[in-house]
């Protein structure tokens, strides 16, 4: 099919929902009707009531909200949490309610024969009074609900329908659907939108709920195919999380920055990225927050601002346990060098976490980020969400030349890999792993560089240890091998000469392909 | 078509008894028939004991904001109590009596 020239010309009005306005590629078609459709709780009336308060807040536009379920009332209480005042746009003369909810304690009785002009002649009225260029409509089904000829009232609808294209105002028309993945609408109206629909779905993932928009259709077919995460946000309404927007398309550079751990930069050939990601992967307690605040203490010593993201521990925590290590981030964080986050993973959704984490980061304009752990936030979500995250706070971070590290819990004391650094690590420029080595009855730390991208680095997995002033880097353990499986065995004394005979020759014929 | 049409008989207005409130839509065949099975119910069953505010809602879409009318016609009756109120065809009259809660009378 091709689009037509019509089709190409159909404006969009900007709904000022700037994350929804992304996703469908400029707003919704102006001068048109568009059905928004879901099930009970998928956010349809807060997106019908902020697509109208945005279109006062924004472009001065008046707004009519034709209820059919909920009392203005309630509305107005309900709203209120997002910042939106509706009483007080109903007194500036931009905001108006066509109250067609069911009457509570007054009895209808219906016969056949009737019409809608009336309802048309009440949202025409409203349009008048606030010199309306918005209008939305919820839900289709509470009017379907008061009428007990469905079919006269689905006919007497699309006539309302059709006299609102010519009013000149874009209309936002909600309906319920029965299930998340079924039918558009449980009312089969569909028809009065035919051409532009949107769904909203709020489905369970995990042991959590997750919201979801959907483009389905639009004239001029210009917005972008898939589902997106949305959340609700106090004082924000709809926020969409675009994720397919986000691609890790953006130029590496080769600049480097140091680790705050000089021998660990001479292992990665010079320091981390400027714009990259490093995980670092460990048991716990192997030494993965002390290595990540090394890193944000060497930005903020060096006049650079530092944002700790963190999930586990809180802030007092995080400062007693750093000082004992000797790295002074209360001290840096009193510079105002050094800002700390810190929230419980289960606070929030993870494309809350994702927002709020862009905010701060938006805010406080650091040149490096600390994300400790992802393990804490990958408790209560599917793979595929956890790998969206992932995905959009990678993107985010290298978009803006954010030098990154984030932790990862291994779930097993010796050895192993986690599902997220599986997942993830194709993501990331960088991976340090921190395990614990069992050397002939005593437990050491062992470090290896596994992966840099494009870049030279130390291969051998060597012995570090941790004291009072931080972490220090050894030898390589050459007399054991099968760290990284956690299944060690010892080698004979006399077999590292071997060892590093063939570990020699296989460099030099490294060397000579390069 | 549109403005009260006074159905009282002899005994003026202290003694009305019913007060209806009746939307209607323009010129339409419909409203025209809605009148009709109106002055129909006064003459008859009510013994011209009532009184009717005929509405159009093109004329006064505010006054149908208020008492909450989406469809034509719609009947509402004010008085006596309780309030009710009929949407659509008014010319079964037994209908639009039960409908109204006054086929006891």
């Amino acid at each position: 099919m091709t689009l037509s020239h019509t089709d190409c010309s159909i404006a969009k009005l900007a709904t000022g929902i700037h994350s929804f306005d992304h996703i469908a590629m400029g707003g919704l078609p102006r001068g048109r009707a568009t059905l928004v459709s879901g099930t009970p709780g998928s956010a349809k009336t807060v997106f019908a009531v902020q697509f109208l308060v945005e279109g006062i807040r924004q472009s001065g536009e008046g707004g009519v909200f034709v209820t059919f379920e909920e009392r203005p009332e309630d509305i107005r209480a309900n709203m209120r949490g997002f910042g939106w005042d509706i009483a007080e746009y109903e007194s500036a003369g931009m905001f108006a309610f066509v109250d067609a909810a069911p009457q509570p304690g007054a009895e209808v009785f219906t016969g056949e024969e009737y019409d809608l002009a009336t309802l048309l002649a009440r949202i025409r009225h409203a349009i008048e009074k606030v010199d309306a260029a918005r209008v939305s409509i919820d839900a289709i089904g509470g009017l379907f609900t008061q009428f007990h000829n469905s079919e006269n009232v689905r006919r007497e609808f699309l006539n309302v329908a059709r006299s609102l294209r010519d009013l000149n105002v874009t209309t936002c028309l909600t309906a319920e659907r029965e299930t998340d993945y079924g039918a558009v609408s449980f009312w089969g109206v569909e028809e009065f939108a035919a051409d532009n629909v949107v769904i909203l779905r709020n489905t369970r993932a995990g042991s959590s709920r997750r919201r979801t928009v959907e483009i389905l259709k639009m004239r001029g077919a210009n917005d972008q195919k898939g589902e997106f995460p949305f959340t609700l946000r106090p004082g924000e309404g709809f926020v969409a999380v675009p994720l397919s927007a986000l691609r890790l398309s953006q130029a590496s550079s080769e600049a480097r920055v140091s680790s705050g751990i000089e021998a660990l930069d001479a292992l990665c050939g010079g320091g981390f990225f400027r714009d990259g990601v490093v995980l670092v992967s460990g048991a716990t307690g192997a030494g993965k927050t002390l290595l990540s605040n090394h890193f944000l203490a060497e930005g903020a010593q060096n006049g650079e601002t530092a944002l700790l993201l963190s999930f586990e521990e809180s802030e007092e925590q995080l400062f007693r346990n750093a000082a004992s290590l000797g790295i002074d981030l209360r001290g840096l964080s009193a510079t105002g060098r050094l800002r700390v986050e810190s929230a419980y993973p289960e606070t929030a959704t993870l494309e809350d976490h994702l927002i709020n984490i862009q905010q701060a980061i938006e805010e406080i304009r650091p040149q490096r980020v600390a994300v400790d752990s992802l393990s804490a936030l990958e408790r209560a979500v599917s793979p595929e969400i956890f790998s969206e995250f992932i995905i959009a706070l990678t993107a985010f971070l290298k978009e803006r030349g954010v030098a990154g590290v984030y932790t990862s819990a291994s779930p097993e004391l010796m050895g192993g890999a986690s599902v997220t650094e599986m997942q993830i690590s194709s993501l990331t420029d960088m991976i340090i792993c921190l395990r614990y080595v069992e050397v002939y009855g005593e437990l050491r730390r062992g470090l290896l560089v596994l992966k840099m991208r494009g870049s030279n680095h130390d291969r051998q997995i060597r012995e570090f240890r941790i004291s009072g002033d931080g972490f220090h880097i050894g030898e390589p353990f050459h007399h054991v091998t099968n760290i990284l499986s956690g299944e060690f065995s010892h080698i004979r004394p006399d077999a590292i000469r071997d060892v590093d005979v063939i570990r020699r020759e296989r460099d030099e014929t490294r060397q000579r392909e390069r | 078509m549109e403005g009260r049409v006074e159905l009282t008989g002899h005994w003026g207005a202290l003694m009305k008894t019913y007060s209806f409130r009746l939307y209607i839509n323009g010129q339409s065949v419909r409203a025209a028939r809605a009148i009709e099975s109106m002055r129909a119910l006064c003459h008859g069953p009510l013994n011209d004991l009532a009184e009717i505010d005929v509405i159009d809602v093109r004329e006064h879409p505010g006054l149908a904001e208020e008492d909450h009318v989406l469809a034509t016609p719609t009947l509402i009756k004010l008085s006596p109590p309780p309030v009710r109120r009929i949407i659509g065809d008014l010319s079964n009259s037994r209908d639009v009596l039960a409908g109204l809660d006054l086929d006891a009378e």
